[in-house]
């Protein structure tokens, strides 16, 4: 057993907060030490917000759990830090192969568009990324940003106030009371934060399980994405191989919603089910193993007042397409900075309202997406089934039936179309830039593009004359000048001008378009970022 | 190919084409019938491919069952 489930990383040590005569106030209190409530943090520390996060525990999260990170993810890893860790530690893979019955029906390639800094997956469990995002706190600590961990704090009571929340905080040497202006639940799909408050979650469409595997094995299996449909070691059902940093595998074996949990975690029952999927002459270690029971369901609202939730505690989508993470990541991202300027008072508290919109959109997306994968997985009526297995054998022999083969649609960033902070369309630019879109990334003489973006609203220009900054209502705009004159691949025109010859983009702080124009007009672009502020 | 879906004769020697359609059933059992139909299905609609003209074709399709 590896050592990083055994190190305590922020083990409980005694507070001053736990003597105070009055209850301490924060500033913003995150539940949860996962990787949706470390990035929540980050962010905030990185910008000057002053932020404690208590969890339950003071460990990585015990196995690989989440293992595919996608490109976005990355971006905001870079943009709140840097990805390098992870990038560098994480395998890149963009081979997949899909098995059908018992036979190989085809192989693809991802073939990632060229032009990007960050790959489009990187496969790395969940205890590294959380390890190397513990490792980012540290940094930050050390340079004096005002952020905070505190291990073996298990949030017993919530109070909700109209200014603020007040938290019991149970702890080895007895519980004690803190206040925060704003509470940011990242505690996972079973919340205590949500039942705590009397929430639940809404529109459950289904259930699965699915035993969860990482096999230690020195096999030649390749980088590659092995998925299975109706396998002979798993009939009716699917199974997923993919390899983890480290020669650990990840092994996902569907089981249905009907099934015994304990008795089919028992090593006598997973080992012969590996056997038989892997080969009775493999030799592998069982590192970890688990259940894993999924709903697709979201809270009806993220913010309840001074509470938001991000994450899997405000939404839960099935494993197929790696959007549990991922979008949790998005979330924060689409959160921090709101909360930054309401905290400032650059923002009225209703822009965090958009928080709900935007990520409720994101949620129903993902909800769609793997409803649809499942019903290809796992169909539900009788044509359903022979509709799947007639796109899986054609996939055998004609190209143009993969595309129908669903086995997960793996997560892209979000695009915010309808958002109440987006200006309507003003550019005949190309679709992928539109407003509500994340900036996609281009290379330029100096480096990357989304390097230069973030953390603040940047008017971008190409080739278009604009002010080097202005102020609307306190909030300040910097402009980033561009030509595609330094755009050795051409990347910068085709993903922002199109045909256009000129653009301007007013981009937020987490890198999302929220207006573009073909030139710079004052009155447009001040109206633009009072709407992209909650203030139109 | 038009924009819209065609609903009057378009298929030259209809006998001879039905016959064949009948043909490629032979020998097979429901189960095998039944997987021939979804495979033609999914084949011509790729060869369709305008989504308006499938949405219409869906809808021509589930008319006639109520």
């Amino acid at each position: 057993m590896s050592k990083i489930f055994e190190t305590p990383l922020y083990p409980y040590t005694r507070h001053a907060d736990q003597d105070a005569a009055a209850p301490p106030r924060h500033k913003v209190i995150v539940i949860g030490a996962g990787p949706i409530g470390l990035s929540a943090a980050i962010d905030l520390a990185n910008q000057g917000v002053q932020v404690l996060v208590l969890d339950d525990n003071d460990k990585v999260s015990f196995g690989s759990r989440a293992i595919c990170f996608a490109k976005r993810q990355l971006e905001i890893l870079d943009r709140i830090g840097s990805a390098d860790p992870f990038v560098e530690k994480g395998i890149e893979w963009d081979v997949g192969k899909v098995f059908f019955d018992d036979r190989q029906v085809y192989d693809f390639d991802l073939l990632a568009e060229a032009g990007h800094r960050r790959p489009a997956f990187i496969n790395l469990q969940q205890y590294h990324f959380e390890k190397f995002l513990v490792d980012r706190v540290r940094d930050l600590q050390d340079q004096g940003a005002p952020i905070e961990i505190r291990g073996q704090s298990k949030v017993e009571a919530i109070g909700q106030h109209d200014d603020h929340v007040t938290l019991e905080v149970e702890t080895p040497e007895g519980s004690y009371t803190l206040e925060a202006d704003w509470l940011i639940a990242c505690d996972g799909a079973n919340s205590p934060t949500r039942r705590m408050l009397g929430l639940d979650f809404v529109g459950r469409v289904f259930e699965d399980n699915f035993l969860i595997a990482d096999v230690v094995m020195d096999a030649d299996f390749p980088t590659e994405r092995w998925f299975w449909f109706d396998p002979p070691f798993n009939r009716g059902q699917s199974a997923l191989l993919h390899k983890q940093p480290d020669n650990v595998w990840r092994i996902d074996l569907q089981l249905g919603w009907d099934i015994d949990k304990e008795e089919e975690k028992k090593p006598e029952n997973v080992i012969p089910r590996l056997k038989a999927m892997l080969g009775d002459d493999v030799k592998f270690d069982l590192e970890w193993v688990s259940i894993y029971t999924f709903q697709c369901r979201r809270m009806e609202k993220f913010r309840h007042g001074r509470a938001l939730f991000a994450g899997d505690s405000a939404h839960q989508v099935s494993p197929f397409g790696a959007r549990g993470a991922n979008s949790g990541m998005q979330d924060t991202d689409n959160l921090v900075w709101k909360l930054k300027l309401v905290i400032d008072g650059k923002a009225p508290e209703g822009l965090l309202d958009s928080y709900n919109v935007e990520r409720i959109h994101g949620a129903d997306e993902n909800i769609t997406n793997s409803t649809r994968s499942t019903d290809f997985i796992t169909p539900k009526s009788d044509m359903s089934r022979i509709l799947r297995d007639a796109v899986l054998d054609l996939s055998e022999h004609y190209e143009f039936a993969r595309p129908l083969v669903n086995s997960g649609r793996l997560s892209v960033p979000c695009t915010y179309d309808g958002s109440p902070l987006n200006s309507a369309d003003a550019l005949a630019g190309p679709a992928i830039s539109r407003p509500g879109s994340a900036c996609p990334d281009a290379p330029l003489p100096d480096g990357f593009l989304l390097n230069h973006l973030g953390d603040r609203f940047v008017l971008m220009t190409i080739d278009a004359d604009a002010p080097d900054s202005f102020v609307e209502e306190g909030v300040e705009v910097t402009r980033l000048a561009l030509s595609v004159r330094d755009d050795p691949t051409l990347a910068l025109q085709r993903r922002y001008l199109g045909d256009a010859p000129s653009g301007v983009y007013l981009i937020r702080p987490d890198q999302h378009v929220a207006a573009r124009r073909e030139t710079f007009d004052e009155t447009h672009f001040r109206t633009a970022l009072r709407r992209a502020t909650g203030k139109e | 190919m038009p924009d819209t879906l065609i609903l009057t004769p378009n298929i030259e020697a209809a006998d001879d084409f039905y016959a064949d359609l009948l043909a490629a059933h032979d020998g097979l059992d429901p189960a095998g019938s039944d997987a021939l139909n979804a495979r033609l299905v999914l084949i011509l609609s790729n060869h369709i491919g305008d989504r308006a003209v499938l949405a219409e074709a869906l809808d021509a399709a589930r008319a006639k069952s109520k």
